[in-house]
């Protein structure tokens, strides 16, 4: 049985393309995806993202408890400011990926995907024992709602008494949004500016009606899951369930520099992390361009003179490079011989290796 | 709601076939509906003009920004037109499905079998979506 966001009403009267996600029924697109990825990098897209997890740990050792369960530090994270970091097993391997904002002193809110909340906030309470913490799953409580583009926060401003401007990138405030008491985060998932806003359920749909009043001049579009998918792979961000799974370390996907091996104290999955980070990977997360006009897709085998040297994670048309781009995993060795394909269907198409992300937006 | 045309035939594989009825050349191409499940598609690849088909072959492919599909020849015969236009515009299968983003003709050779009518294809598509 899927579950339904408080917008589901709402998307169906915009006419959107549902489709499941992680058990949830979610907008993929409304028209046009390719317009909808367009508009968030010219003038701003409206995502419900109600499906992801909210997790609070409060308490005096909320910090420490944190930088015991997660590979980040975290205690010495700012009031008000935000870190993406990882939670993995004992074997280093990534359970999920995670934004973790800390709200005041003693209270944290960590920000987890769909498909893994559950598992995150287990761990949370699991790995929190003995602590003075306490982890509490709001998850079902709490809608996100989202404004991602240039005109963001001019769309933004007006709605609210924070200072929209004064936030920084990766950090939080409390405000009043249209009315409704929110969590104001300048963060997101697409390499635009952005905020995600954090209401409860009930308010969710008002934020969402004065959200698109407010943008309607200046060319805010609401924007699916296709959309964001698109935009994110533009910008490099991994996703779990394909970049990230619990067989790749963030070593493996080029993330080591989430894991703070200089923080004090014992973490979950420190000695396997520091093998690996020794070790070095066998395996790279890469950027692939395809010359031809196929598109490399999930799954799908890296080949190298006909033997396969790695596999695509994740790929897609890109509107902003107006070709076929893709990230996969690669040998090493395959990396440094050169002469990549990819094996489409049957036939292996050329594709060239770049520096991540394909797309970054003009300051 | 998406349209289906009276005076074409269809195929399970959600493509249209025009034509039929005067049992020389056909014109063929994906309904609506199918173009609305792909969402915008970016690259269409036709089969070679001068091709022989049999029903059923898998002649072609169109993708879009989440997913790939064959295209099927939905009759026996010979290709003997594509359409450069929508090579070159992909786009046009989703403004015009039925009009300017058609994909190949094919000269047919023997009976074809299994087509669908409109009310049939209707009603196909009404339980799938």
């Amino acid at each position: 049985m899927s579950r339904s966001t408080p917008l589901r009403g709402v998307h169906e009267r915009l006419g959107a393309t549902l489709t499941d996600f992680a058990g949830w029924q979610m907008p993929l697109r409304y028209g046009s995806e390719s317009a909808e990825h367009n508009a968030v990098r010219t003038a701003a897209g409206l995502f419900d993202l109600s499906h992801m997890g909210e997790i609070f740990v409060t308490g005096p050792q909320a910090g420490e408890a944190l930088d015991h369960a997660l590979v980040g530090h975290l205690s010495i994270l700012g009031p008000a400011r935000a870190r993406y970091t990882m939670i993995v097993n004992e074997d280093g391997g990534i359970l999920d990926d995670l934004i973790v904002y800390r709200l005041d002193e003693d209270r944290y809110m960590v920000v987890a995907n769909a498909s893994n909340y559950a598992v995150v906030a287990r761990e949370l309470i699991a790995r929190s024992e003995g602590y003075d913490a306490r982890v509490t799953d709001r998850s079902d409580e709490y809608a996100l709602v989202a404004v991602q583009g240039p005109r963001a926060a001019e769309i933004l401003r007006g709605l609210t008494d924070a200072d929209v401007d004064g936030l920084k990138y990766y950090a939080i405030l409390p405000g009043v949004v249209a009315g409704a008491p929110a969590l104001i985060a300048r963060t997101g998932y697409t390499g635009e500016d952005g905020f995600e806003l954090f209401v409860l359920n009930e308010h969710a749909v008002p934020v969402w009606d004065a959200l698109t009043e407010a943008g309607r001049d200046l060319g805010l579009v609401p924007a699916g899951l296709s959309a964001r998918d698109t935009l994110r792979l533009e910008a490099g961000m991994p996703l779990y369930g394909n970049e990230l799974t619990s067989s790749a370390t963030p070593f493996d996907a080029g993330l080591g520099r989430v894991v703070r091996f200089d923080k004090p104290g014992d973490f979950v999955g420190r000695s396997a992390l520091e093998r690996a980070a020794q070790d070095g990977a066998t395996r790279r997360l890469v950027g692939l361009v395809a010359r031809g006009r196929r598109v490399p897709r999930h799954g799908y085998p890296v080949t190298r003179e006909g033997a396969v040297v790695g596999e695509v994670t994740s790929g897609a048309p890109s509107q902003s490079l107006g070709k076929p781009i893709a990230m996969a995993y690669v040998s090493e060795d395959a990396l440094r011989e050169g002469g990549l394909t990819v094996d489409i269907r049957g036939s292996h198409e050329p594709v060239d290796v770049v520096d991540l992300p394909f797309y970054r937006r003009s300051k | 709601m998406s349209s289906i045309p009276e005076d074409l035939s269809y195929t399970k594989e959600h493509e249209w076939v025009a034509g039929i009825d005067d049992g020389l050349t056909v014109t063929v191409g994906i309904t609506a509906y199918a173009a609305e499940q792909l969402g915008d598609v970016v690259y269409v690849q036709v089969p070679e003009t001068g091709a022989t088909v049999a029903a059923g072959d898998a002649v072609g492919e169109v993708e879009s920004t989440k997913s790939v599909s064959d295209i099927f020849a939905p009759v026996a015969g010979e290709i003997v037109e594509t359409n450069s236009a929508v090579v070159d515009d992909p786009s046009l299968v989703n403004t015009d499905p039925y009009g300017d983003g058609w994909l190949f003709r094919v000269r047919v050779e023997g009976e074809p079998e299994d087509l669908l009518s409109a009310a049939e294809y209707g009603t196909l598509t009404s339980g799938e979506s």
